[in-house]
């Protein structure tokens, strides 16, 4: 079997207050995932190696992490394409708790701000059924619905490195899941939120975080859209400061 | 030692546990509601379910036909007033969930599209793409946000359920980020934990499904029921165990066998690929056995071919089983058969409960895979348990709440005398302890391998013998084990322990189950006994805690208006 190795950026609050490097060379062929190559060295070298994972399999969104220095979900990429060896560091741009895992309490609390549930003005009673939906509607927020939360897309963007209060690429998009939703009323209620901050204008047109993103969520389409709904807004605002419609 | 307090605690928070908080607001809608949860909600095994969730919707199809499906799926061992209540609330529930926001797939008249499944009569089956479960999960953590009272506690691990003059007040959690264990105490305890697929060494279970909840309301003396019954599910990729969904058959698919035939015209003609997945696991080892599957390193498999589907259908039906076929076999299904073989999916066995959750332990509730009602009996039919997770987690919320309700917290030194000595045991047994020399994950290795080979598809009298002895040179030797973390913060490796520690008593469980059910019955294959056998064993099985290991009593099976006959396709 062929040799790899791979250099973990590691941290121990508990006994050492930097972050230190740790190479392990392990056994691999190529089927092994990053997050294989992992679990072997936790299994079979260092149990002391902190990291998350569950599903193996690209949907539970809990293995992202630096991989050469890129936002990567460990599960989806192979260590053969690595053959020079890999280095595997916590996402950037968040606190560290221990090794790579990292604090995700302000990205929970920003999903949360954008109101990311149905709001109408009357409910249906579930008696009367469904809210009918064409393919055609569905299609319209579908992509916007496809995101796993693995924050890969923070880790990547130049925004939210520079300034945290930045709402954020996948909170934008979830926003615009919502709002694209022919069953939703909400909208007002959300461009208050993602409105509110100077960060969704300091976005530029990089669009590193849909470049990162490994479902094609398309956050920064989310942005921009978002931008342009906003300044209509904004506008239609100025003119008629009693109310659009 | 500082207590944490709330009205209910629910531990997990997948479908069942999101559906049962969300239900428990319902009943009283300033209660104060707890939901901890050893992974961020969204990360739930629940997001990995991808073909679809069952419910009577269309005016072709009807109640008694999904009854019937189901109680047939299940030879016979399904409580039927159980999935009489299960098939009738099933639609509201699929209806409640798309006014959540769901994005359930559409037909072209905008109303909610359905597929076919296996063991499924007529099309009944509601999707969201080959997402069904990720959007689920997602719909429902959202939607539940929006509720101030439910309050999360994120990356606790729950060790042991707190019983105090025979009522549940509570649990031990270990608070990962921190690594302090604390008490929490409540008023009604729901578990919805999941099952427990890591028990077994090829499984399409993430690797936190490792049977924890099970496991604890053993120790607490609550009954497991029905333990025996493993699903395999016939098609996961080889060398991982990611699954195929069986929508891709729904839609379509063919399963060939090395020398070009559909062999299933040999063991199901009727159905087909269509069938339940016990029979076609059975049919593809039979295939084996006969010499006529495939193989590669990774061991023998048959093929499941989605060509002759087209891109366009693959694209919009199967779009996650053509992303993963191609990033983890390097198969394009749309133009290459992808190899499939039979893998550990699902425990139809797990805490024995009333058709409102409730358990014979007071104040312990329990609903979804952890729980056993039972609508499943000796074989869970695809899509029934994504919606057992929504009918079953709303009752045992409601009732849990109810509970809560009309009953104190208990708040006694004895409590508090207990949590002491789960945490002591958990810091001398593992955290500070010098000596041990088992590494976890070669026991854990050695448990799987003794479960595959002697408690898997096939099982005989010997076989089930010898895995029950290796499983007790296990335990002992997991006296012995050692953790290489000391630390507390966010150490995964005593989790692991700790997780190895419930799965090696659910695991004594399956086998010991397996053993005294001389029968051959749904996913249960004695070899030594092949013929169903109603006379004897037309009952569920509980396994209580004893000293010796686990100790069978039997219960009726609850029969209404089918009355067991051969299981024909
Ligand atoms: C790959 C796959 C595909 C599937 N596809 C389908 C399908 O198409 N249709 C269908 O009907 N069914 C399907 N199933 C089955 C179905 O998905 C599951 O049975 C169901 O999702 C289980 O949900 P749950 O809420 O009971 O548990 P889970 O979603 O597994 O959630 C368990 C929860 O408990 C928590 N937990 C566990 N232990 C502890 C502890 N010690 N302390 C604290 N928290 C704990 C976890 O963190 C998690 O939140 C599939 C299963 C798999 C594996
Ligand atoms: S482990 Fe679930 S996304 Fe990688």
């Amino acid at each position: 079997m062929n040799k790899i190795d791979i250099t973990v950026i590691r941290y121990d609050p508990e006994n050492s207050p930097a972050p230190f490097e740790q190479t392990y060379t392990i056994p691999y062929d190529d089927e092994m995932v990053v997050l294989d190559g992992l679990n072997y060295i936790k299994d079979h070298v260092d149990g002391s190696l902190s990291y998350r994972w569950s599903c193996r399999m690209g949907v539970c969104g809990s293995c992202g992490m630096m991989v050469n220095g890129e936002a990567k979900l460990t599960c989806a990429v192979f260590l053969k394409d690595y053959p020079q060896g890999v280095q595997v560091g916590p996402l950037d741009h968040f606190p560290v708790i221990r090794d790579l895992v990292i604090e995700m309490d302000d990205f929970m609390d920003k999903l949360r701000a954008v109101k990311p549930w149905m709001i109408r003005e009357q409910e249906k009673p579930v008696e009367e059924g469904e809210y009918l939906q064409s393919p055609e509607e569905l299609q319209l927020f579908r992509q916007f619905s496809m995101c796993i939360n693995c924050a890969l897309c923070y880790a990547a963007c130049p925004v939210y490195a520079a300034d945290q209060t930045f709402i954020g690429p996948a909170a934008i998009a979830l926003a615009h899941r919502y709002d694209m939703d022919s069953r939703e009323e909400g909208q007002d209620q959300r461009a208050k939120v993602i409105g509110s901050h100077e960060g969704i204008w300091e976005c530029s047109f990089v669009g590193e975080c849909s470049v990162v993103c490994p479902k094609h969520v398309d956050p920064a389409a989310a942005i921009q859209r978002s931008k342009v709904q906003l300044t209509k807004d904004h506008i239609l605002g100025m003119l008629w400061p009693w109310g659009k419609s | 030692m500082d207590a944490l307090k709330c009205d209910l605690l629910i531990v997990g928070g997948g479908a069942a546990g999101l559906r049962a908080a969300v239900a428990a607001v319902g009943v009283q809608p300033d209660l104060d509601i707890v939901v901890v949860s050893k992974v961020y909600p969204m990360r739930s095994h629940t997001v990995s379910a991808e073909g679809g969730t069952a419910a009577v919707l269309r005016d072709y199809d009807s109640h008694d036909l999904h009854c019937f499906d189901t109680i047939r799926g299940s030879d016979y061992l399904a409580d039927q007033d159980a999935v009489e209540l299960f098939v009738d609330t099933a639609p509201k529930e699929v209806l409640q969930l798309e006014h959540w926001g769901c994005p359930w797939s559409r037909d072209r008249d905008g109303r909610i599209s359905v597929r076919a499944f296996g063991g499924m009569s007529v099309k009944r089956t509601v999707f969201a793409s080959d997402k069904t479960g990720f959007h689920m999960l997602h719909s429902l953590f959202q939607h539940s946000l929006r509720f101030a009272r439910i309050r999360r506690f994120d990356e606790w691990f729950v060790t042991s359920l707190l019983v105090d003059d025979g009522k549940c007040v509570g649990v031990t959690g270990l608070d990962l980020a921190t690594g302090r264990i604390q008490p929490i105490l409540a008023k009604s305890v729901m578990l919805c934990t999941g099952g427990g697929g890591k028990i077994f060494p090829f499984t399409t279970n993430g690797n936190i499904k490792t049977g924890d909840g099970m496991a604890m309301a053993y120790r607490a003396g609550a009954p497991l029921k029905d333990m025996e019954f493993v699903q395999y599910h016939p098609t996961g990729l080889p060398g991982t165990g990611i699954l195929i969904t069986e929508a891709s058959r729904g839609e379509g698919g063919y399963l060939f066998n090395r020398e070009g035939e559909r062999f299933l015209e040999r063991y199901i003609p009727g159905k087909m690929e269509l069938g339940p997945r016990d029979i076609l696991s059975r049919a593809i080892i039979s295939e084996r056995q006969a010499g006529r599957a495939f193989e590669d390193r990774h061991g023998e498999y048959v093929h499941l071919d989605l060509t002759h589907l087209g891109e366009k259908v693959i694209n919009e039906k199967l779009p996650f089983v053509r992303e993963l076929a191609s990033k983890y076999v390097g198969i394009d299904p749309v133009y290459q058969p992808i190899p499939v073989r039979p893998v550990v999916h699902y425990m139809m066995g797990g805490v024995s409960t009333a058709n409102d959750g409730s358990t014979p332990l007071e104040g312990l509730y329990a609903a979804g895979e952890v729980a056993c009602v039972t609508i499943n009996g000796a074989n869970r039919l695809g899509s029934n348990s994504l919606t057992e997770c929504l009918v079953f987690g709303g009752f045992a919320g409601e009732a849990a709440a109810r509970h809560a309700q009309s009953t104190g917290l208990v708040d006694s030194g004895r409590v508090r005398a207990a949590a002491r000595k789960e945490e002591q045991r958990i810091e001398q047994g593992f955290l500070h302890r010098e000596d041990g020399t088992e590494r976890i994950s070669g026991l854990r290795g050695e448990m799987q391998t003794a479960m595959e080979k002697g408690c898997g598809v096939y099982r005989t009298r010997d076989s089930l013998l010898e895995t029950t002895r290796e499983l007790a040179e296990l335990r002992e030797r997991f006296a012995d084990v050692r953790i290489d973390d000391r630390g507390k913060v966010f150490n995964t490796d005593l989790v692991a322990a700790l997780e190895l520690d419930f799965m090696l008593d659910v695991a004594r469980c399956i086998a010991g189950a397996a053993l005294t059910r001389e029968e051959s019955r749904g996913a249960q294959a004695r070899v030594d006994f092949p013929e169903r056998d109603d006379e004897q064993f037309l009952h569920h099985q509980l396994s209580l805690i004893s000293e010796e290991g686990p100790r069978l009593e039997t219960q009726p099976v609850t029969i209404t208006r089918w009355a067991p006959e051969e299981r024909k396709y």
